[in-house]
């Protein structure tokens, strides 16, 4: 599957739960929202080879 | 993962909660606690003017949301700093961050809604102040924060307003809290809390009505609910010690979901059994001479101060 972060990508090979993947791209699965097709997804959706995820970071300030 | 009240699948998982829910429930949840929040710490009331102060982003775009929806008199506040703007360039930080805010303001017709610009007003944006004063060395952020106060307090006068409301997170009162702990700032950790007082001599009340809830949480109801806001930082918010006070804290709310809420929830109840009292000795406090705000400093109030060389600000442009 295809995961977009800010300008990034990544390609995952074969069915990932939401939580590892982010965790197998180095981000810790508590400061992202993944969300697909426009849906908001729990850490335990499983994702298929051609889903596209995207994440959006939860965390902001100065 | 199901939704606890409707079994459909659910949007978050809150895992400090132990509380999945779907996309018509959350909000309702969300909503829920910002009004359980507000009437916990008797933070105002229906007859309250409320200025929210909205920076386009989707902490105070999704407060300022909430307290619509729960009816309150909810008026915006935005400052436009003029960021990114010195390059000469439409579309920098400050204008498209305005954008979003104008456009939320746009569906809640008949909701009062004021901008402040900085260098319409006084002529210069916040990267030109803090390049020529010394507070500004380094980094504006000082200097922002002082103007926004500044300003915020101004308008809330102005307008007669009687709170002064901030989007405010969880993460953000534990960064905060974590970073004043690491320098036993006792000063600082006295007077944070979710409601600040009016003061008699000028300052309006202030509160924080999304103080329990995660900046996961903020951000989730403002996708859920359609809310358009900036993803993008501040270009000057990278590397802020805060962000990384706020890694730490993730770290640790990974391995121990609910850290952060025990963390800052403790601190709460501490300061209410009077651990954290404020220092005693009341610094006397006394009408800036030129704006009329409480100033500590004889004279002029610091603010004022970043514009001494002109004096008169406002008027002297073409
Ligand atoms: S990051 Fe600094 S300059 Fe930017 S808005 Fe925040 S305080 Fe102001
Ligand atoms: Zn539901
Ligand atoms: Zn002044």
């Amino acid at each position: 599957m295809k995961i977009i972060y800010r300008d990034k990508e990544w390609e995952l090979k074969g069915r990932w739960r939401v939580q590892d993947a982010i965790k197998e791209i180095g981000l810790l699965p508590q400061t992202v929202l993944a969300v697909r097709d426009g849906k908001l997804l729990t850490g335990d959706v499983i994702l298929e080879e051609d889903d596209e995820v995207k994440l959006v970071a939860v965390i902001s300030g100065g | 993962m199901k939704c606890r009240k409707c079994s459909r699948q659910a949007v978050i998982n809150m895992r400090q909660h132990k509380l999945a829910l779907c996309e018509a429930h959350y909000p309702e949840w969300f909503v829920l606690q910002v009004q359980r929040a507000i009437e916990k710490y008797h933070m105002f009331g229906p007859h309250d003017r409320v200025l929210v102060a909205v920076s386009g982003g989707k902490d105070s775009l999704t407060l300022w949301d909430v307290l619509l929806r729960l009816g309150y008199q909810a008026e915006g506040l935005y400052i436009d700093l003029g960021i990114g703007r010195e390059d000469g360039e439409p579309g920098g930080y400050s204008t498209l961050s305005r954008e979003k805010v104008e456009r939320f303001a746009a569906q809640w017709p008949g909701v009062r809604f004021t901008v402040v610009d900085l260098w319409a007003e006084y002529g210069e944006t916040l990267p030109e102040i803090a390049g020529r004063v010394q507070r500004g060395r380094g980094k504006p952020c000082s200097v922002c924060g002082l103007i926004k106060r500044h300003v915020m307090n101004r308008i809330a006068r102005e307008g007669h307003y009687t709170v002064l409301a901030t989007g405010h997170n969880l993460d953000d009162e534990a960064a905060t809290l974590f970073g004043n702990l690491l320098h036993w700032q006792t000063g600082y950790i006295a007077r944070q809390a979710p409601v600040l007082p009016a003061s008699e001599d000028g300052f309006v009340r202030k509160v924080k009505p999304l103080c329990r809830l995660y900046e996961r949480e903020t951000a989730a109801y403002a996708l859920v609910s359609g809310i358009d806001y900036i993803y993008d930082e501040c270009p000057y918010a990278v590397g802020a010690t805060s962000l990384h006070h706020k890694e730490l804290l993730n770290r640790l709310e990974e391995e121990s979901p609910g850290a952060k809420l025990q963390f800052y929830l403790g601190f709460l109840r501490a300061r209410e059994a009077g651990f954290f009292c404020e220092q005693s000795e009341m610094v006397a406090l006394h009408p800036c001479t030129n704006c009329g705000q409480p100033t500590s400093a004889p004279g002029l109030c610091a603010f004022c101060r970043l514009w001494k060389p002109k004096q008169e600000p406002a008027d002297d442009r073409p």
